[in-house]
């Protein structure tokens, strides 16, 4: 009748994504992207917890925006307090 | 108990979910993912059901999850969870496996409102019923947004959808949005709230509390989405503020003790409920949304409008009637 079908154990591995997103920029998305007015900044980190992309830092101490991920959508800008941020063309 | 969460601490944590990630701009779920895996206490195991959180996080073959991540089906993400919980309890028990070695493991199921109104509610059901340790985390972006904004059991009502079109028949979407929390809590579980991503250290804080609760716990996610609900992408936030602010979807949480439902209201829904006057009408959150257009253009249907704020303010004085304001 029918053949023996391989069990659990000899069934190949199904595909696993072996590769980080890090590598895959979507900073060509936008067109825009935040520039920081340090000197109105308070620091107060809000834009790193807003940001979609996780693409704001603070690990300078300072708002840093890494463009290889800004989709250039606009929320740190539209929500800093100390209206700090500014959105410009990219380019 | 953890030391109590801080944004000056958790600024310096990084994410566990990536950049690079292929969400549209201005999605609010990236937020909310990445808020409540920076509330994890150490050892976390992620799963998500089917919708665009899944689909735009692992484009084969990119991930953007640097923790164990397992791919669910659309119904499932909660007896997935339960999966993964039992199997960490018997690697303890045994003292042998890959998990055997984590005092406390985070286990945490992302899905959307279709995965849970509607798709997955008898697997979630269960799951809470049978008492697993994980955290569930509703995204709800009110319609299926992955396949092209149809309407699910968590869109409101009058809402624009592509299966409620507004037209001259209909306006929109012609049912209420079920009280998913309701249902939850009915289910007795330790640990219910609401949370908006406007205000990330209440969500941080909540998250926190969900992973460190003994049992089952429900976090219900607004998750504004610019695509669906038809508004510039850089507003999301200022939607998920506003629908706080005008009791749309008011923020709390429910703890279950001695059998008994006890409601918290949190900081932003307690300042409404302590000076009513700063409650905003509802068509403030209508009127930023172009989902609800038909209610303004080309005539102010005032009768539509009128019914959804009474539907905000009974729905809201029950709250303040079960938090004993």
């Amino acid at each position: 009748m029918s053949e023996q079908k391989p069990g659990w154990r000899e069934l190949p591995f199904g595909a696993i994504p072996y590769k980080s997103s890090l590598e895959y920029h979507t900073g060509d998305w936008g067109v825009e992207r935040p520039e920081f007015d340090l000197e109105k900044c308070t620091r107060c980190t809000l834009c790193h917890f807003y940001c979609p992309e996780g693409a704001i830092s603070f690990d300078a101490g300072h708002p840093e925006v890494d463009l290889r991920y800004c989709k250039g959508c606009g929320i740190c800008a539209n929500e800093c307090p100390a209206g700090a941020i500014r959105m410009v063309r990219k380019g | 108990m953890s030391k109590a969460i801080t944004l000056k601490e958790a600024v310096k944590k990084p994410d566990l979910l990536a950049s690079g990630h292929r969400l549209c701009a201005g999605c609010a779920e990236p937020i909310i993912a990445r808020l409540v895996l920076k509330a994890s206490r150490g050892a976390i195991i992620a799963t998500t059901a089917t919708g665009c959180l899944e689909v735009a996080t692992t484009i084969f073959p990119y991930s953007a999850w640097r923790i164990p991540w397992i791919h669910t089906a659309f119904e499932n993400a909660a007896a997935t969870a339960s999966g993964i919980e039992a199997a960490w309890r018997a690697m303890r028990r045994k003292g042998r496996g890959p998990l055997a070695k984590y005092e406390t493991l985070d286990v945490v199921a992302f899905a959307g409102d279709g995965g849970t109104y509607d798709i997955g509610l008898q697997a979630l059901s269960g799951a809470l019923e049978r008492g697993h340790d994980f955290t569930y985390v509703l995204l709800d972006n009110e319609a299926y947004m992955n396949t092209g904004i149809q309407r699910s059991g968590g869109t409101p009502y009058c809402a624009w959808t592509t299966t409620s079109p507004a037209g001259t028949v209909i306006p929109g979407k012609r049912e209420w949005k079920k009280p998913i929390d309701e249902i939850v809590i009915a289910h007795e579980i330790p640990y219910t709230a609401t949370v908006s991503p406007a205000y990330p250290l209440d969500l941080m804080q909540k998250a926190r509390a969900a992973f460190e609760t003994e049992g089952p716990a429900f976090i219900h996610a607004i998750s504004p989405c610019c695509r669906g609900w038809r508004f510039p992408p850089n507003k999301t936030i200022e939607v998920a503020r506003l629908a706080v602010e005008t009791c749309f979807f008011p923020l709390y949480e429910c703890r279950v003790e001695d059998g008994r439902p006890i409601y918290k209201l949190s900081p932003p829904s307690l300042a409404i409920a302590k000076r009513p006057e700063r409650k905003k009408p509802v068509e403030e959150y209508l009127k930023i949304q172009g989902r609800f257009r038909h209610l303004f253009r080309p005539e102010r249907r005032g009768d539509l409008i009128e019914r959804i704020q009474r539907w905000v303010d009974r729905r809201w004085e029950m709250l303040l009637e079960k938090a004993g304001l």
